[in-house]
């Protein structure tokens, strides 16, 4: 009996010790841009996972799942900005610096850092952004919100001042 | 088939066309090599990241996901061209579900009327014309055109979707099925005829496209004209055959030039096939489309069966079409 009461302590043990991964393929990430005219997009198909013990994160997402209410907009934004046809993704691959301050298994909403590369239009930048993850019951949610210079990613003409400089990104992942 | 002069014309249109073709795609060479500096730019960048942090499992696996993708995916082609119309007729673009289009055209009178005419600009016919897409496949279209009083009532659908991945499409394919009613007043000099069935015509059209790069768009459309009563104009047949070809060839990001003819297989006595050249300007919420026609209605029949003036004699109609798209019923998923 005792030896296995112990077997089943140290299989807990071991089960709380080893690493999970966090995924989803049905995260959302929206961004707007709008200066004068809405411009605002939302992509409800984005591919996430990250490590709870490394903190290590990635995101994926496809640019032609962006939704805008506009089609010509759509349209524009794929063709003129981003070419999608050649660059048909985006992704994000980082870290959460403080991972270690979560308890994934005490509800609650935690503060964080990530940081690491972004690639957009092929063109790859550093960014840090604080953001939160919230542990409700099992599920795990990553929210933040951080603005890029479109300058910075995107080269060529812009529509007058229709267009924002810096755009808005909100992050919004259920995880399981 | 051709005269001679209409040769020499059409030779001169298609090598400026290619000429156009070529320098696009120098410019496209020129977009590659940039992209190609960038993205060895971001694998630098990503290598010092990983330096950095140890375990790299998670990046690794995103790697062979970017690589590998590419195949278990479709993506569909689109903006094939850049609105629902080429010129007169349509193209292989719908307007997206729950999308309002008004569209506004203009055709003025013949450049040969020269300057007294200010080259035509006295003259003007116009349709007006909303369009709706009800879902993004099927859409719906009424107006009604100040030439010959017509009202016009068309529905097209997608069938096949150009596409690459997963499901590889070489083509897209449309059919549209479009109505016109001529109310213009009976002529009893012309031996109109009264009842209003016998001015009904209907054509079906195939629409056959392809994108062939994001510099170059081209498709074939096999037609059918339909007249209920042709008698005024032709006593033996009441159904005339076309194959109309269309292209787009991008200029610069917001400017094409579009080019669209019908040749006819089957003719009505007195009438010349249709030619038009357009520029195609976006601006933020909608799409400007010059043009110049031999033709002056802005409905299948008139267009393709219908068209009376010629390029060789300066009978070019100069005209343009505005549009403006309201968004009817917001798309479900949009979460803000």
């Amino acid at each position: 009996m005792k030896i296995f009461l112990a077997s089943i302590f140290i299989l807990l043990s071991i089960s709380i010790f080893a690493q999970k991964t966090y995924s989803t393929k049905t995260g959302q990430i929206s961004f707007d841009a709008s200066a004068t005219v809405d411009i605002k997009a939302v992509n409800n198909q984005v591919d996430s996972k990250f490590i709870d013990n490394t903190g290590q994160m990635i995101f994926s997402l496809l640019i032609k799942s962006f939704k805008f209410a506009n089609g010509l907009m759509e349209d524009h934004f794929n063709e003129n900005y981003m070419e999608s046809t050649k660059f048909p993704k985006a992704d994000f691959k980082g870290y959460i610096t403080n991972i270690a301050s979560v308890n994934f298994s005490k509800n609650g909403t935690y503060s964080v850092n990530a940081e690491g590369t972004l690639t957009i239009h092929g063109v790859a930048k550093k960014i840090s952004t604080p953001g939160t993850i919230t542990v409700s019951n099992g599920k795990v949610t990553i929210k933040t919100l951080f603005k890029i210079k479109l300058k910075d990613f995107i080269t060529g003409s812009y529509i007058g001042s229709q267009i924002a400089e810096e755009a808005a990104i909100t992050v919004n992942c259920e995880y399981q | 088939m051709f005269n001679h002069k209409k040769n020499i014309i059409f030779t001169i249109l298609i090598f400026a066309i290619t000429l156009v073709q070529i320098s696009a795609k120098a410019q496209n060479k020129k977009g590659k090599k940039e992209s190609e500096k960038n993205s060895t730019k971001s694998k630098q960048t990503t290598t010092v990241d990983t330096t950095i942090k140890t375990s790299g499992d998670l990046f690794a696996e995103l790697d062979q996901q970017n690589a590998s993708n590419k195949q278990s995916e479709t993506d569909l082609t689109t903006a094939t061209f850049k609105t629902t119309r080429l010129i007169n007729g349509h193209s292989i673009e719908n307007v997206a579900k729950g999308l309002l289009d008004v569209k506004i055209s203009h055709r003025f009178g013949t450049l040969n009327e020269g300057a007294y005419a200010i080259w035509g600009l006295d003259a003007a016919t116009m349709r007006m014309g909303v369009d709706y897409g009800i879902t993004d496949r099927l859409m719906v279209g009424i107006g009604r055109s100040e030439y010959q009083k017509t009202y016009d009532g068309f529905f097209k659908y997608r069938i096949l979707r150009q596409s690459t991945g997963k499901v590889n499409m070489p083509v897209s394919v449309s059919y549209v099925a479009s109505m016109h009613w001529k109310t213009i007043h009976f002529d009893a000099t012309q031996n109109d005829i009264v009842h209003y069935t016998d001015r009904l015509t209907y054509a079906h059209q195939l629409i056959i496209a392809r994108k062939m790069s994001d510099y170059f768009s081209l498709q074939i459309v096999p037609t059918l004209v339909h007249y209920n009563n042709s008698a005024p104009l032709n006593k033996y047949s009441n159904d005339y055959y076309s194959v109309g070809i269309g292209a787009r060839q991008r200029i610069t990001k917001r400017v094409n030039l579009t080019a669209e003819y019908f040749p006819r297989i089957t003719k009505l006595d007195g009438y010349v096939n249709s030619f038009s050249l357009g520029l195609d300007i976006e601006t933020g919420g909608h799409v400007f489309q010059l043009n110049f026609s031999n033709s002056t209605g802005i409905n299948e029949r008139a267009v393709i069966n219908e068209t009376k003036d010629k390029w060789e004699d300066g009978g070019i109609h100069f005209g343009f079409n505005i549009a403006r798209v309201f968004t009817i019923k917001k798309a479900k998923k949009l979460g803000w």
